[in-house]
């Protein structure tokens, strides 16, 4: 399909821009689709394009030497990535993958001095989307360095512990992330990290945990 | 709802908030056993036993309106290791 302009006007980079500028921009976009599961960007390589979402959602992450996965972010329609590299001259940061069919609007490492030097708006907006994704970042580095996330959700899974029936609210990773005070992200990660302890077990929709005094060690409740 | 020989057995399935669904789809789109699928403009669950409770549904929705919500018990040897 072919490059729309009103799609383009709804990302967040190219907001504000007149109908010139508009149609500066849009002789440097290409559309690219892809299928659920496939990946966009491998970490480590060249970064040669910047993309946008126009639909679906795109899984931003990193995965350690032991196979790992940290979700850095989810960027759905009108959000880029792989700004970074694209901008300094290095390699990918992380992973991008699919999550469903998605269809992106990309342009080319080479072509952006030109749209920046044609629309002064633009570099603006960029500075606008780096300042939200750093501040994200820097909250993301936060929980993951220096709070003690597992300990917290440790806590939570004691406080919520029911006997199988109504009595007590069942609770999402999303849920437990605003009462840990973290984001969603880490929670995978802090139940996967009880869950190798031997603390709990996770089976489909249910949290059994296995050994409770270790899971009251975790939480600072062990006396 | 599933059957296993003669019993008919409940299936606990992600939760759909009608009102915040705004039917974009997206869930279904990463949806990975097919368990989640669009009938007219609503999304639904169907195919019960498929679904693994990846949660990757309620991670991709725009306004929140699918729960996988986990209850939490503890195994009757608990604190015995």
């Amino acid at each position: 399909m072919a490059v729309q302009e009103e799609l383009i006007k709804s990302i967040v980079y190219f907001s504000h821009l007149g109908p010139d500028e508009l149609t500066s921009v849009q002789r440097f976009v290409f559309e690219k689709t892809v299928e659920r599961g496939g990946i966009i960007l491998f970490e480590g390589e060249p970064a040669e394009v910047l993309y946008f979402v126009i639909s679906g959602v795109v899984k931003i992450y990193k995965t350690s030497t032991d196979g790992k996965e940290q979700i850095l972010h989810l960027i759905r329609a009108g959000e880029s990535f792989n700004d970074v590299p694209v901008f300094n001259g290095g390699a990918n940061l992380a992973t991008a993958e699919a999550m469903g069919p998605v269809v992106l609007y990309g342009i080319k490492k080479t072509a952006l001095a030109t749209i920046l030097k044609d629309c002064p708006q633009v570099s603006l907006n960029i500075l606008r989307v780096l300042s939200e994704k750093m501040t994200r970042l820097v909250m993301l580095v936060e929980d993951l360095s220096f709070r003690h996330v597992t300990g917290r959700v440790a806590r939570i899974l004691l406080e919520y512990t029911g006997d199988g029936g109504a009595q007590r609210p069942r609770l999402t990773q999303q849920e437990m992330a605003a009462m840990a005070g973290t984001v969603r992200e880490v929670i995978g990660r802090a139940l996967k990290s009880l869950e190798k302890d031997g603390s709990v077990r996770i089976e489909r929709h249910r949290i059994i945990i296995t050994d409770k005094q270790s899971l009251q060690e975790t939480a600072g409740l062990a006396g | 709802m599933s059957t296993d020989g003669d019993r008919i057995v409940m299936v606990e399935m992600p939760g759909i908030d009608p009102e915040k669904c705004n039917g974009c789809g997206l869930c279904v789109d990463v949806c990975r056993c097919h368990a989640v699928v669009m009938v007219g403009n609503r999304v639904t669950i169907i195919n019960t036993k498929l679904c693994g409770w990846c949660a990757l549904c309620e991670m991709v929705c725009p306004t929140d309106a699918i729960r996988c919500a986990y209850e939490i018990v503890v195994e009757e040897r608990s604190g015995k290791k």
